[in-house]
């Protein structure tokens, strides 16, 4: 089994931590023609599911007043970045509710106040940095 | 056929390419094949090399075995097959590694199956079986199996319950994906037949190779034109 656990681990990227209830914007790379370009999808993370390679999550927002979900696979490359928002305060691992909600409260959720977020938000900040400075040195 | 390379399915795992597509893909592991024999027509009659792979410890194989072994200076091997040369191939001197493959190239591989036990005809042969409800009382049978007193007999082949699995199987056509030589691995797109663990042959695959391209003519050369004739 280590081997395939190598394989797999030759494959999983480093990304920002974040967790459900997080608002996001994921950098999706889109190739329109023979031209690359840079999408962004921007939402609340709704669900996360897999382990190691197969981890994906699903990032919902609601554009043009109808509600869009995404899944990602996080290890793809065609995922440049993702970028954390808001930090949300959810007591479920998925949070399906918000498909039934309408307006103003199904675009975010409770963001999370606590002593620590500020200090996670900073550390999240410097970690990012770190990863791109990290991305840009393999580049 | 020609000269493949004998492995072990270790599992299955995805890879995802430059562009993003994921290709579920079976990890095969294929240690250098030690050659144990290379036989001749002019010796044994036919022309074929057997190659060993994955060390056995010494007790557990035979004392003429062992004997076999010691003369082609070998560790003793689990997995022992003979390859014939495909027409016109030469038989090769050193160990048989994965590098005698390259993404993109097609392969067939060979195992055996894993063993499903006693099963009736619907999940062995596919057959549709009958209705379950509106009175039926028979609902995962047969059916009909022949005809009347012509020819009076059940025809040879026919599907009926048995033994399934545990049997030889090819899959065809199967692309690799990745050669790591380091981890003498293998990465073949698809499933192939057996459980994880099981021994298997790869080999370049007899069907759905891509044509080999005509030779492309000489130029026709106009022998009015003298200054073209030496082209």
């Amino acid at each position: 089994m280590k081997l395939i656990e190598k394989i797999e681990g030759e494959q999983v990227k480093n990304h920002v931590p974040f967790r459900v209830g997080d608002s996001v914007k994921v950098h999706t790379r889109v190739r329109e023609g023979d031209k690359e370009r840079t999408q962004i999808f921007a939402g609340v993370v709704i669900a996360h599911k897999g382990r190691g390679l197969n981890e994906s999550f699903t990032v919902r927002r609601i554009s043009y007043g109808e509600g869009v979900e995404r899944v990602f696979p996080l290890n793809s490359p065609r995922i440049e970045k993702i970028e954390v928002e808001r930090e949300g305060k959810v007591r479920r691992a998925k949070l399906f509710y918000l498909r039934g909600r309408k307006g103003k409260e199904a675009l975010f959720v409770k963001e999370r106040v606590s002593a620590t977020v500020a200090k996670k938000a900073k550390a999240s900040a410097a970690r990012k940095v770190k990863a791109d400075k990290e991305a840009a040195a393999k580049k | 056929m020609s000269i493949g390379i004998l492995g072990q399915k270790v599992g299955m795992t995805r890879v995802y390419d430059d562009a993003g597509t994921i290709t579920p893909v079976t990890v095969i592991l294929a240690e250098p094949n030690a050659i144990l024999q290379t036989k001749t027509i002019d010796n044994d009659g036919y022309s074929s090399i057997q190659v060993g792979v994955f060390d056995q410890k010494e007790h557990r194989v035979t004392k003429p075995e062992l004997g076999h072994f010691k003369k082609a200076g070998s560790a003793p091997k689990r997995f022992v097959q003979e390859f014939r040369p495909a027409i016109g191939e030469e038989l090769p001197t050193e160990a048989l590694t994965v590098t005698r493959f390259k993404p993109g190239q097609l392969v067939d591989v060979i195992g055996i199956s894993k063993g499903k036990g006693f099963q009736g005809p619907m999940k062995k042969h596919n057959f549709h079986g009958q209705g379950a409800a509106h009175g039926s009382k028979t609902h995962r049978r047969n059916g009909a199996i022949g005809m009347r007193s012509t020819p009076g007999r059940i025809y040879k082949n026919h599907g009926m319950a048995g033994h399934m699995g545990d049997e030889k199987v090819t899959v065809q056509n199967l692309r690799i994906v990745q050669v790591r030589e380091a981890d003498h691995v293998l990465l073949i797109s698809g499933a192939v037949p057996g459980p994880s663990g099981s021994y298997v042959v790869v080999r370049t695959a007899i069907k759905g190779q891509p044509k080999a391209k005509a030779v492309v003519a000489a130029k026709a050369v106009n022998p009015m034109k003298a200054s073209k004739a030496n082209k």
